[in-house]
């Protein structure tokens, strides 16, 4: 049976893995190669990296570090950031990653995620969801690193982007980013009955347990987390071992 | 002798080149049909869609290269997710479109219930072998590889599959037939256990030198 993922986040600005708290504050929290290295060592089931600058000159630095990652480590690598056409995505799957990630580009033209999935094929090509709950309770998605408003309902846009041929959908509550406070399991939980894809949950895990949850109450395929491997003792391995007590379905 | 790895625009030729010579390979990004001249192997990688694929190996010139060396010179061959569909005679994806042809059967996408299992088949899976292989002929353990997909293989001699994956449907996770094996996971993006296949292909392609 198809294993639950955990999923390692790393985000990067200016070459190197930065860590905040509501997509604010970062902190540096060092080389992403290393990082990398040090995540496949403990047998990550996938690591994201996902830049948050997403500018053309940021892109020219992410390169090296895409190349350089999968020169060394045999796992499977998503990438984002400020990727707007096939070509920068042509760029980006020879330079050795192995899905595609979309956030802003998905809003402002969403017909690119279905030229990239027929291009590339569905599977590979992921689209990040970012939302914060608005002063009427609804969910809403935001664009460029959680700075804009769109005005889309996430829920809606979950189904869109499912229509159009997203092959997975990272799911981020900026409100829980870095609040070590637990994933929207509510949320996780309407998406995941909603789409036909697989999600994955991120935004907010700070215990085991809220790795756990993820899976087991809100639905979702993979749970992705940063601060609960770069701010605590708990690793990927630590993490796998809990999950498997608990019965989740998870490598070994 | 080298490994040729086959760039036809489909693709992440970087990660398998790269996997393939942790493995031990000594590799040739192969970019026109005369980079196979001091070949002994082949490795077709793919991440894309069929119809562009098979587009792709047409506008380049590699079909009817690729097929004398697969089929007619009986040269080692590895096909790596959408690598292994492309050797269906047909593909549905984004309409029918023929395929390299070299084992028969068709490329289907996963028909399972969409409640309990996610298409795309995204993540790591066990498989189970079939019967012995060369690919696998040694290996302890859980086999368990990444996979990303929505689409799989139907062999139409179902003897030709060596190992299979369940995903609310059963379906081919390794096809071997003479000098073809064909995987639907990734090795290259397995760790340490997709080296140790990379090796037996390897180990295979050398001893037949």
């Amino acid at each position: 049976m198809l294993k639950n993922r955990i999923i390692p986040i790393l985000l990067l600005k200016n070459g190197r893995c930065v860590k905040g708290k509501q997509f604010g504050n970062f902190r540096d929290t060092g080389a992403p190669v290393s990082a990398a290295k040090v995540y496949d060592a403990q047998r990550v089931d996938e690591l994201v990296f996902l830049d948050i600058l997403a500018s053309k000159e940021e892109r020219d630095i992410l390169l090296p570090i895409v190349t350089e990652t999968a020169q060394e480590c045999f796992m499977p690598l998503t990438v984002g950031g400020g990727i707007k056409t096939i070509e920068d995505m042509k760029v980006l799957f020879a330079a050795g990653a192995d899905k595609i990630c979309i956030n802003t580009a998905a809003v402002e033209n969403p017909q690119l995620i279905l030229e990239a999935s027929q291009y590339f094929g569905r599977a590979n090509i992921v689209v990040a969801i970012d939302y914060r709950e608005n002063s009427d309770g609804l969910r809403e998605v935001y664009t460029h690193a959680g700075t804009r408003t769109t005005g889309l309902n996430a829920l809606a846009w979950c189904r869109t982007v499912d229509g159009l041929g997203a092959g997975e959908i990272i799911l981020t509550s900026i409100d829980r980013e870095g609040s070590m406070s637990g994933y929207d399991l509510e949320f996780i939980r309407q998406v995941t009955q909603l789409v036909s894809v697989p999600v994955i949950a991120h935004g907010g895990a700070g215990t085991l347990a809220h790795l756990k949850e993820g899976v087991t109450v809100g639905g979702a395929s993979g749970v992705a987390a940063a601060s609960i491997f770069h701010f605590t003792d708990q690793s990927p391995i630590k993490a796998r071992a809990y999950l498997k007590d608990n019965q989740v379905n998870v490598r070994v | 002798m080298k490994i040729a790895v086959i760039d036809y625009g489909m693709g992440n030729l970087h990660s398998v080149s790269k996997a393939l010579e942790a493995a031990g390979a000594d590799v040739v990004v192969a970019t026109q049909p005369s980079d196979l001249q001091t070949t002994a192997g082949i490795v077709l990688p793919g991440v894309g869609s069929f119809a562009e694929g098979m587009r792709q190996l047409h506008g380049r010139g590699w079909v009817d290269v690729l097929t004398n060396k697969v089929v007619i010179d009986h040269m080692p061959f590895l096909g790596i997710c959408l690598g292994m569909q492309l050797a269906a005679t047909t593909g549905d994806e984004h309409g029918p479109t023929q395929g390299l042809g070299w084992i028969p059967g068709v490329v289907q996408r996963l028909d399972v219930d969409g409640k309990a299992f996610k298409v795309p088949h995204m993540g790591w899976n066990d498989i189970e072998l079939s019967r012995p292989s060369d690919l696998f002929t040694g290996i302890r353990g859980a086999l368990t590889f990444y996979f990303v997909h929505s689409y799989h293989f139907v062999p139409s001699d179902s003897s030709v599959i060596s190992a299979v994956c369940d995903h609310g449907q059963r379906f081919a996770a390794a096809i071997e037939k003479d000098n073809i094996h064909l995987v639907q996971f990734h090795p290259e993006k397995s760790q340490t256990l997709g080296l140790k296949i990379l090796e037996k292909f390897l180990a295979k392609t050398y001893a037949e030198k």
